[in-house]
């Protein structure tokens, strides 16, 4: 009974900082996404989602502050000719973007059709997520549906010549951001987005995928290296017949990263990848949580997650695969991994199934351990000093999870980054 | 041709596994009652029942303290919900907690002064009551060359034990077998020094119920440096109506000693569902080492889903001492709502725990098992392997959790838990917890799911096999590392059960 009021209190007083946007297309879904939030109750230490991940900083009224990261790297996805959304602490900055007009993409700014009666996105605006709060309750993105003011809302009808890059600058300490994106991939349609920049000081990330038949969305997130920082992102995705969804994070520093990654597979055929490399060191939590759902015949999914950890960093994962009875044929694997560079860092992983159909072939691993020691000894035989070849292995670990990634192009930027990284800081 | 050959063999295979398996199993075996005159204690549970069990059992103050103690603590406690399993809600006032024989009101001395009614019951089982060299828990056995081996019996009916075999032969070596009532009269000084130390009375809802109300169960004590001379084993059968059983079970094993536990239960077949809630908990000092075998068998309720065992077990090892070992074997086939986690807290440096089950599912059972490993010494090794087989409607859980703590250096574990699906309106699933806090720990986790292979069919029935034969040898061998590890007597039933549990599983 105390610890539901405590619950309550704590909603309470996050919900007393914020202000429901009023009128327009959205509204309705706003109001409904509230309800669901006063329902549910911010995540408390408590519930067994957040077992492994101490939700408080991400929930109290007031972000914690974050200092800007200092440094004179051009951002990661630069080198690429990309349709760029540049948004400062959560903000739209129009200056900074490219001019939204690409073919085969229709891009609209939340703020911006939040004004119009009708649009597109608001079938699905708020829909995805709240899809997604069954079984598991995901209040942060709830929150998010109810109040982000800004984001895109991007319609790709067909594949467009270049990826869109939405880059999240961080300028303020104190800066709280949410963002909700809505992506739909009309039939046939291809496109590659890619993200990346530590967004704000608190970041609260919200994604609402539609994938149609036949249509392919490749994300790749480098998701900044502000040593403070804090993020939630969710991302709700729907997968149509034949349709390819694959999903790559990067996340190097940051005190605290939730990442969750909720996917349907409704058409039969469909395949989806969740990946993700992570970089941990001193105080840093980095959490994984993938719920993957298989509803419709002969889809494919694939969990790939590669965790390095040092100097006391934590890394958590929760991956579930769900078959439903309907999903024979379904091929579900899931690997996640830790390499922990010294004695203080932890790796806590709840790798699990649930499966309700019987022709169906699924498995998952988990491994936890230290560097080997013989490939470091067989390296140091062959003149690699112990430093280096401590980072070649390193590098090593983590690259089968970059090389989830389609391009290849960028496969080599992120190692080169990854490789620049680890030499200079370790 | 060959093709052809193996897309029939795809497209019947479901049905010819439940052919196959019907050919070999039966209906639940067990499923009769015994006739006979019962004493109950009043139904409910208030204070006044934990003080009559207490004196039924002829308690000193110290234990009926503790019981009470416990009885206080489980009014504030809720019962647990985060299984995967559902049930209709248990009226604990609904209850008997305390059924025996009336025969047995009066102690007998020895066996042999039993009512024959109840040394019939354990005849009808399997169970040997009698010293004599015969194979425990194996059907036809009497008639069988004797291997030589004994097993000493504890048979626990509702809520008394009946007596234990080959007291005499055990007092000799040293080693004290008997049932836990009769411990706490004579040997107070081991039972208030080990119980509760693994288990604290409130470590979950149903231990501390357990603690309230245990009426029965058994006690072991093997003392330094002796290999006890037979295998030491407890039969548990529930007999009477509306009644739940709530044993206990102590072992302790002391420095560099060694003794193999067999544990075996049933029940009749009622429509109403009855509860059980035991708590076994084991000792093992420095070297000593303790291998517990359980083969599960309880009423599962019938093929609708109707009555059948709740079956609530806190099961732990504490490996105390250096280089302690531990091994849990289990074979579940029964109850219609398992919850049952036999864990192993390694404490002394280079302590191995070991956990082999096979949880078999069907019609509407459901089965939330697995074990945890919880690493605290040095060198401390662990390894799971856990095999889920569902049919019907049933839904089957591996739940377990690997824990390395930031002093187990070096600790290792291997996990391996595999599900089978027979049919499709059944589930399968596997909810591990990993958790590792120093580096030189190494965690491996590996779960598959599959169907029944049809490439191994297919090679069976190559070799000349029938279909039937060949079903059966797969689901066989996806149980082996389990079965292996199982004493030769019960490896014998467990795989005759892995085939009744299956009968009927579609359609």
């Amino acid at each position: 009974m105390a610890l539901a009021n405590l619950k309550q209190t704590a909603t309470e007083a996050r919900l007393s900082e914020l202000t429901l946007p009023v009128g327009g297309c959205l509204a309705e879904a706003r109001r409904a996404a509230l309800s669901r939030v006063q329902t549910m109750g911010l995540p408390g230490r408590r519930d067994e989602y957040w077992k492994y991940t101490r939700p408080d900083t991400l929930t109290q009224a007031i972000a914690p502050t974050a200092a800007v990261f200092q440094h004179d790297e051009a951002p990661i996805f630069d080198e690429f000719d990309c349709l760029k959304i540049v948004f400062v602490d959560g903000v739209f900055d129009a200056e900074a973007s490219d001019d939204l007009q690409l073919e085969g993409v229709q891009i609209d700014r939340l703020s911006d059709i939040e004004s119009q009666d009708i649009h597109w996105s608001k079938d699905l605006y708020g829909v995805l997520e709240a899809r997604g709060q069954d079984p598991v309750p995901r209040p942060l993105a709830a929150l998010n549906t109810a109040f982000a003011k800004d984001g895109v809302v991007i319609r790709v009808t067909g594949k467009p010549s270049k990826p869109i890059n939405l880059i999240y600058n961080h300028q303020s300490e104190s800066s709280d951001a949410m963002l909700h994106h809505v992506i739909r991939i009309d039939a046939g349609a291809e496109v590659t987005v890619l993200e990346n920049g530590p967004a704000a000081a608190r970041f609260n990330k919200c994604s609402e995928i539609d994938i149609a038949d036949g249509g392919a969305l490749h994300m790749i997130c480098a998701q900044g290296r502000d040593h403070e920082r804090r993020a939630a992102t969710h991302l709700f995705a729907r997968l149509g017949e034949k349709s390819v969804f694959k999903c790559f994070t990067l996340t190097v520093n940051g005190v605290l990263t939730r990442n969750e990654a909720v996917v349907e597979l409704l058409g039969d055929d469909a395949v989806v990848h969740i990946a993700g490399a992570c970089v941990g060191d001193g105080d840093f939590h980095h959490d994984d949580t993938v719920f993957i759902t298989h509803v419709a015949e002969n889809c494919e999914s694939r969990q790939v997650f590669k965790k390095v950890l040092r100097n006391g960093a934590t890394g958590v994962f929760q991956g579930k695969i769900l078959v439903k009875s309907t999903a024979q044929k379904t091929d579900g694997y899931q690997i996640s991994q830790a390499l922990m560079l010294d004695d203080d860092s932890q790796f806590l992983a709840k790798p699990e199934l649930e499966i309700y159909a019987d022709d169906v072939a699924c498995s998952h691993g988990t491994t936890s351990g230290a560097i080997d020691e013989e490939a470091l000894f067989y390296l140091q035989s062959r003149g690699v000093p112990r430093r280096d070849a401590t980072n070649l292995l390193t590098l090593a670990f983590l690259a089968e999870a970059v090389s989830e990634i389609g391009n290849q192009d960028i496969v080599d930027t992120i190692v080169c980054r990854l490789e620049n990284w680890l030499i200079r800081r370790l | 041709m060959a093709a052809l050959d193996q897309t029939q063999v795809k497209e019947g295979i479901d049905q010819e596994t439940v052919d196959a398996v019907r050919e070999v199993g039966g209906a639940y075996k067990h499923g009769w009652a015994t006739d006979i005159e019962m004493e109950y204690a009043p139904k409910g549970l208030t204070t006044d029942i934990v003080r009559l069990i207490s004196q039924k059992n002829e308690e000193p103050q110290w234990m009926l303290d503790w019981r009470l103690q416990a009885y206080d603590r489980w009014l504030t406690k809720e019962e647990p919900s985060w299984a995967m399993v559902d049930y209709p809600e248990i009226d604990f006032q609904d209850q008997y907690y305390y059924a025996r024989p009336k025969s047995m009101e009066v102690k007998p001395k020895s066996l042999d002064e039993v009512d024959p009614k109840l040394l019939e019951t354990y005849k009808k089982l399997g169970i040997p009551l009698k010293e004599q060299m015969i194979l425990a828990g194996v059907e036809g056995a009497e008639n069988a060359p004797a291997e030589g081996r004994k097993v000493a019996v504890d048979a626990v009916f509702d809520s008394v034990s009946l007596g234990t075999t080959f007291k005499a032969e055990l007092a000799e070596a040293g080693v004290i077998f008997c049932s836990i009532s009769e411990a706490i009269r004579e040997h107070p000084e081991l039972v208030k020094k080990y119980l509760g130390t693994v288990v604290p009375v409130s470590d979950n809802f149903y231990a501390t119920l357990n603690s309230a109300v245990f009426s029965d169960g058994s006690f072991v004590y093997v003392p330094p440096g002796v290999r006890c001379p037979m295998e030491l084993s407890t039969y548990f059968r529930i007999n009477a109506e509306n009644t739940g059983q709530f044993e206990r079970t102590l072992i302790i094993a002391d420095k560099g000693s060694y003794v193999s536990y067999l544990e075996g239960c049933t029940a009749p077949a009622r429509d109403i569902a009855q509860l059980h809630a035991a708590v076994v908990e084991i000792i093992i000092e420095e070297d000593a080492e303790v291998k517990y075998s359980t083969v599960q068998n309880w009423y599962p309720g019938d093929e609708n889903g109707k009555g059948g065992i709740y079956n609530f077990v806190t099961k732990r090892a504490d490996c105390r001492g250096d280089r302690a070992k531990i091994m849990w074997t289990q074979v579940e086939t029964g109850s219609a709502v398992t919850w049952k986690y036999p864990s192993c807290i390694l404490r002394g440096d280079d302590s191995q725990g070991e956990f082999y089950s096979i949880a078999i599912t069907n019609n509407y059972q459901q089965a939330d098992t697995g074990t945890k490993m919880v690493h605290l010494g040095k060198n401390t090794k662990s390894r799971i392997v856990s095999k889920g087989i569902s049919a019907g409607h049933a839904q089957n859980t591996y739940r377990g959790l690997v824990s390395m703590h930031p002093k187990a250096k070096n600790a290792r574990n291997y996990t391996q838990c595999d599900s089978l699906l027979i049919g499709n309106k059944c589930g399968a699933h596997t909810v591990p917890y990993i958790e590792v806090k120093n580096n030189s720990a190494r965690v491996e986790h590996e779960a598959t799911t599959s169907k029944v292979d049809d490439d191994q069919l297919f090679y069976c029935r190559s070799r000349g096999m029938d279909e039937e034969a060949a079903v059966a040898l797969v689901v066989n061998g996806f149980c082996k590392d389990v079965l292996q590890a199982l004493p030769m007597e019960f490896a014998m039933e467990a795989q005759q059960l892995v085939a009744i549990s299956l009968e009927g599983s579609v359609g």
